[in-house]
């Protein structure tokens, strides 16, 4: 029984998926709205079922195949599911998310010639994530991870005529596939030296592999279960946008404002976040592999917020503010604070998607304008959406009570307790970090909302709320934001809720330790104040009033003294250049010359030409002698061959 | 025999036709629907090899057997195996894929361009299912005759030029092949290709059969350095020659060393396999460079191929590089049977993006990629499929794309772990050239006046591509009812290919 609910989770967004797609015309808009609607909507319904087992009714795990995909040589290829409690609570997240994206779709996309084709898309990437988070093995995996990176290449894409669009899908799909490289190098590994990609046995295996060791290097042995996890970890930074691979995720928001939100936000970049969790009984087994995610966490996290300070897009603030909190989720990781990374994911997304989805009711007051220089003093023309994107901003920077502090906290503080290598630098960069996310989060809300309207009279006289398909989702958003974290808090992160689904060694367990200060939620949200985070959080909120609304001259003045650290951020430390002068135009000129010195100076004039410019010079004269002869004589030769052997298999099988 | 002569019937029922078709058909009308007519026909008398194959033995099966030249012990032989049968499959159904494609589009002598394919069909899969050396020798060869006239009468401009080269680099190797087999039918006094499997050779001896064989099948598959007869081919060829040259021929080099190399030279296979295999990894990262550099789309997936078959024969060596680490030969069996997948996959991948070009071609008589720009604005269903086919090119999961590269990836890591390390940077670099291609010519907005008048692919072009799209689909979702009939045979394969011929076993791994 509970497997037909499983999989009707996964089914029903794929059947609203190729009914929107495929039958666009047939079904209209509105049909194609309501297929994916009632796929994803029947989805979401089953998923919270499930949840709610998992949480009330004690629910058992369950691991079991749908199908064999390949059988060969031993190895058991299938796609299967595996339903414990992360994955209840992952289908929950993704679900609800996508449903309330869906239903603010309708009216958002409302005026878009491609209305069927993507809803289409975000059924089909609904489909995709679940069967990410739903597999039970390394393989199924790759198969979500590289679907929800297919949707969101033709989502980022979507306006395809927009030249940026197509640029920026492209280098997604690109960025994407160097993590893709170590991440299917990882699982070879896997299936190299534990003979199989199912979970439960490869992390049955990874005590007793552990030991082992391997050549990349001859004579340099290296730890198997590091370079595993190394490599599925190159995967991770790809889709969770970690320095050096997060340069597509800022692009990405070239695509429409709700897949923003659902797969540039709340799930698709999650994925990682969710992978190394999900692998962390072969994370646990490499102290080497945990301190390169925790160090590239904490990079991200602090280097990509300073990043969001100099953005005007609005879209382009919250995206730089999404690779930073994932960077976050990357060091409760490298932490070992696995709970605490998907605690972050699970309110984050809820208060990430609120802001996205905000910031594009914005956007589409202002007839799609993303610049915040041209915003200003929506507060009253637009109070529901105003006061969802404040919460959302609140829940964001960390503030006492709401979703986000306890989550954020809780890695703070985990870093503060590891004791892996560097964590103390980590500890004292994430916790600088909180000052970075709340002034540019407030500076959004202050150059958004508050202060003159800066647009032209003739869009601010159009300015106003926003359709209830668009506030509701914000409302219900904004509650989770509000309430999810004082919650859950204490079941996610010190009581073990996720039992057999994560795996930490007794000697990393940061939460644990933590937990033994957990007095319940009021009592943290009161230690607030003897919290070094706090102030930070304040002073980042303070700052940012100072320079966008007491003394707005303040920014310019500051990036004229500060010259020289303004352009490093305002050229995003340089990455995007490198990577387009070294790498894009070094392979595309690489390839060049290899095909004109290579292919065709070596291979063609060197060695083959000279034999057949002899050929050629001497058939271009028998072709004018004889025009079209030549062909003649090769058809009577085929003619007579096949008539040759025809005759012989003729006599012999009927014949004689 | 009591049996229908199956193979008998899917080799010589085309080539008849096809010889009518050049010499008694006057009607150009007449001669479509008798070639489709055919090529229906032999497909659907192919699937019954399909039904009455019997997956649990890797003996040859619908073997028919006659002498044929006694003197010199020359028999008519055929017969398959887990290995022949997809192949044959393949080729049956690419061709009916031909006939409609090119329907309309061939206007000039179109009983020789029609005769010429059915002919050219019947050799093909003459070359998989023959078990004699003469008989194979005679296909291998035979099939080149109505490709050269496809490419050099219905070719493009410079069509006399690719033919020669053409002509030229299979003819090297054919030369080779064909000593290498008298050599062996001196030596055993037979031509049957199994009798040749047990008899001892030296290592000597191997290292020259192997040698000679190398050229001919390198050529066939093609190798680097001896591919580049292929993008020039491709280019003259018309869009059927295109796709029956990738889909089907290509695969005779991948499968001749499955038949011949590894089972009738196992040491020196083993010993020469790191030269195959650098081959194989120069095919896949500098191709795929090159392919990156191109303008003409025809020439682009003619890259593409040499790359992705870089994988065909880097999982068919990789066997010998799992053998001398020791630790069990388990991975070998995915390494062929993915070398196997991969030829199946790209036997429909490309030939599907060739025929796509062929659409635009038709419409646009350009191959340049910057002619074009913004095709999904007049293509919608055409810039779907196109899309669908260049992710499957890129090897994404879900397409039958993925499914030969993931076995041979996962083999290889086995083999070495830099091999795996090279050969998936084909990750990058496919997905690098196949989505900028799209890009530039399906992407955007309406790039041009002549793009602004496209017309999306009519039922039939819808047909040919749809059942190609079905097919990709079909293999990467669920590629076991594949493998399934290669398992019997690859296992022994695998046997034959690792059993020394020598005396004194070498020491593997020195």
């Amino acid at each position: 029984m509970i497997e037909t609910v499983y999989l009707s989770i996964v089914i029903a967004p794929l059947l609203g998926a190729l009914i929107a797609g495929l039958l666009h015309r047939q079904v209209g808009r509105r049909g194609a709205q309501w297929a994916a609607l009632l796929g994803v909507g029947l989805s979401c319904v089953l998923s919270f079922y499930v949840l709610y087992r998992f949480v009330f009714l004690d629910q058992p795990d369950f691991n079991g195949n749908v199908y064999t995909w390949m059988a060969v040589d031993g190895y058991g290829f299938y796609v299967g599911f595996l339903v414990d409690h992360l994955t209840a609570l992952m289908i929950a997240v993704v679900t609800f998310v996508s449903l309330m994206v869906h239903i603010y779709t309708i009216a958002y996309m409302a005026d878009d010639p491609g209305y069927q084709r993507f809803f289409s898309y975000i059924a089909l990437f609904t489909f995709s994530m679940l069967m990410l988070v739903m597999a039970n093995n390394f393989l199924q995996l790759f198969f979500g991870w590289e679907a929800v990176g297919l949707v969101s290449y033709l989502l980022i894409g979507f306006w395809y005529k927009r030249p940026t669009a197509i640029a920026a899908n492209l280098k997604a799909f690109i960025v994407n596939r160097v993590g893709d490289f170590g991440f299917l190098l990882g699982i070879a590994a896997v299936l190299a030296y534990f003979g199989t990609l199912s979970y439960a046995e490869v992390f049955a295996g990874a005590p007793i592999v552990a030991g082992e060791t391997m050549e990349i290097i001859p004579g340099r042995p290296s730890g198997v279960i590091t370079v595993i996890c190394l490599l599925l970890f190159v995967g991770a930074m790809a889709k969770s946008a970690q320095i050096p691979l997060h340069v597509w995720l800022p692009d990405s928001m070239e695509g429409p404002t709700p897949i923003s939100a659902l797969i540039h936000a709340a799930t698709m970049v999650t994925a990682g976040i969710f992978m190394v969790a999900r692998m962390s009984p072969l994370f646990e087994f490499s102290e080497t592999a945990r301190v390169v995610v925790l160090v590239i966490g904490a990079m991200t996290a602090s280097f990509m917020g300073l990043v969001g300070i100099v953005q005007n897009d609005i879209k382009r603030v919250i995206a730089y503010s999404t690779i930073s909190q994932l960077g976050y989720m990357t060091v409760a990781l490298g932490a070992s604070a696995y709970a605490g990374a998907i605690f972050h994911l699970v309110t984050h997304a809820f208060f990430k998607a609120l802001l996205f989805l905000a910031a594009g009711s914005v956007i589409i007051a202002l007839h799609h304008e993303q610049d915040m220089r041209k915003m200003g003093g929506l507060r009253k023309l637009m109070p529901v959406t105003y006061w969802t994107f404040l919460i959302g901003a609140l829940a964001l920077i960390g503030f006492p009570g709401l979703s986000g502090y306890f989550s954020k906290d809780a890695i703070i503080e985990a870093a503060h307790l590891s004791n892996q290598h560097y964590s103390n630098a980590v500890y004292w960069t994430i916790l600088s970090s909180v000052f970075v996310t709340a002034l540019y989060t407030f500076r959004m809300v202050f150059m958004t909302f508050h202060g003159e309207p800066r647009m032209d009279d003739k869009i601010l006289s159009h300015v106003r709320e926003s359709p209830a398909v668009i506030t509701v989702p914000l409302l219900m958003l904004a509650i989770l934001s509000v309430i999810v974290g004082a919650i859950v808090a204490g079941p996610l992160l010190f009581e073990r809720w996720f039992g057999d689904s994560i795996f930490v060694l007794a000697q990393n367990d940061v939460l644990t330790q933590m937990g033994l200060g957990w007095h319940g939620p009021l009592a943290f949200v009161l230690h607030a104040i003897r919290n070094p985070a706090f102030y930070f959080m304040l002073a980042g909120v303070f700052t940012a009033w100072v320079f966008y609304i007491w003394k707005p001259e303040l920014p310019g003045v500051i990036a004229k003294r500060l010259s020289l650290f303004y352009r490093i951020l305002v050229n995003k430390y340089g990455f995007d250049e490198l990577y387009q002068n070294v790498i894009v135009r070094g392979s595309v000129g690489l390839g060049r010359f290899a095909w004109r010195y290579g292919d065709q100076a070596l291979i063609d004039d060197g060695l083959v030409n000279g034999a057949a410019r002899v050929v050629k010079q001497a058939s271009a004269s028998v072709r004018r002698i004889q025009t079209g002869y030549l062909f003649q004589y090769a058809f009577a030769m085929i003619l007579g061959l096949v008539a040759l052997l025809s005759v012989f298999v003729v006599w012999q099988v009927y014949g004689v | 025999m009591s049996q229908l002569p199956i193979l008998s019937i899917v080799i010589w029922l085309p080539a008849l036709v096809g010889v009518l078709l050049i010499v008694a058909v006057r009607s150009r009308q007449t001669a479509r629907w008798l070639a489709l007519l055919t090529s229906l026909v032999t497909f659907g008398v192919s699937l019954q090899l399909y039904a009455g194959f019997d997956t649990s033995t890797a003996a040859m099966q619908f073997v028919e057997h006659r002498s044929w030249i006694p003197g010199l012990n020359i028999n008519y032989a055929l017969g398959i195996d887990g290995i022949a049968l997809p192949l044959i499959l393949l080729t049956t159904f690419i061709s009916v894929l031909v006939f409609i494609s090119g329907w309309s589009v061939i206007q000039s002598r179109v009983q020789q361009y029609l005769g010429a394919f059915l002919i050219l069909q019947g050799f093909m899969s003459g070359v998989f299912a023959a078990l004699d050396g003469v008989l194979f020798y005679v296909f291998f060869e035979g099939m080149l005759v109505p490709m050269f006239l496809i490419i050099g009468i219905w070719g493009g401009p410079n069509r006399v030029y690719a033919t020669l080269k053409f002509f030229l680099y299979t003819f090297f190797g054919s030369v080779f092949t064909l000593i290498a087999l008298v050599y062996l039918y001196f030596s055993s006094g037979t031509w049957v290709i199994a009798e040749w499997y047990v008899m001892p050779l030296s290592l000597t001896e191997q290292t020259w059969i192997f040698l000679a064989l190398l050229v001919a099948f390198a050529v066939k598959v093609p190798m680097w350095p001896v591919h580049t007869w292929l993008p020039d081919a491709h280019v003259e060829a018309p869009t059927g020659g295109s796709v029956v040259l990738a889909a089907v021929m290509l695969k005779v080099g991948g499968y001749g060393f499955l038949r011949f190399s590894l089972p009738i030279t196992p040491d020196a296979s083993s010993e020469l396999a790191w030269l195959v295999i650098g081959l194989s990894l120069v095919a896949v990262v500098y191709i795929g460079f090159v392919a990156l550099a191109q303008d003409d789309l025809k020439k682009l997936i003619a890259y593409s191929s040499i790359a992705h078959m870089g994988f065909v024969t880097l999982g068919t060596f990789a066997i010998y590089m799992i053998a001398r680490q020791n630790s069990g030969m388990q991975g070998a069996v995915l390494g062929l049977e993915g070398a196997m997948v991969q030829m199946i996959s790209h036997g429909l991948i490309s030939g599907a993006l060739f025929l796509c070009v062929g659409v635009l071609y038709d419409r646009m008589h350009s191959r340049m990629i910057s002619d074009y720009g913004g095709v999904v604005n007049t293509m919608p269903w055409f810039a779907a499929l196109l899309v669908l086919f260049a992710m499957a090119n890129a090897g994404l999961p879900g397409t039958s794309g993925f499914v030969g590269e993931f076995m041979v990836i996962m083999a290889s890591f086995k083999a070495n772990v830099w091999y795996a390390v090279l050969a998936a940077t084909t990750l990058v670099l496919g997905a690098a050239y196949t989505l900028w291609m799209v890009k530039r010519v399906v992407f955007g907005d309406v790039g041009n006046e002549r793009v602004a008048t496209l017309t999306d692919i009519n039922g039939r072009e819808a047909l040919v591509l749809g059942s190609l799209a079905v097919g990709v689909v079909l293999l990467g979702v669920w590629p076991d009812p594949l493998v399934e009939v290669m398992h019997a045979s690859v296992d022994q394969l695998l046997n034959q290919a690792t059993q020394s011929k020598l005396a004194v076993t070498i020491v593997q791994g020195g």
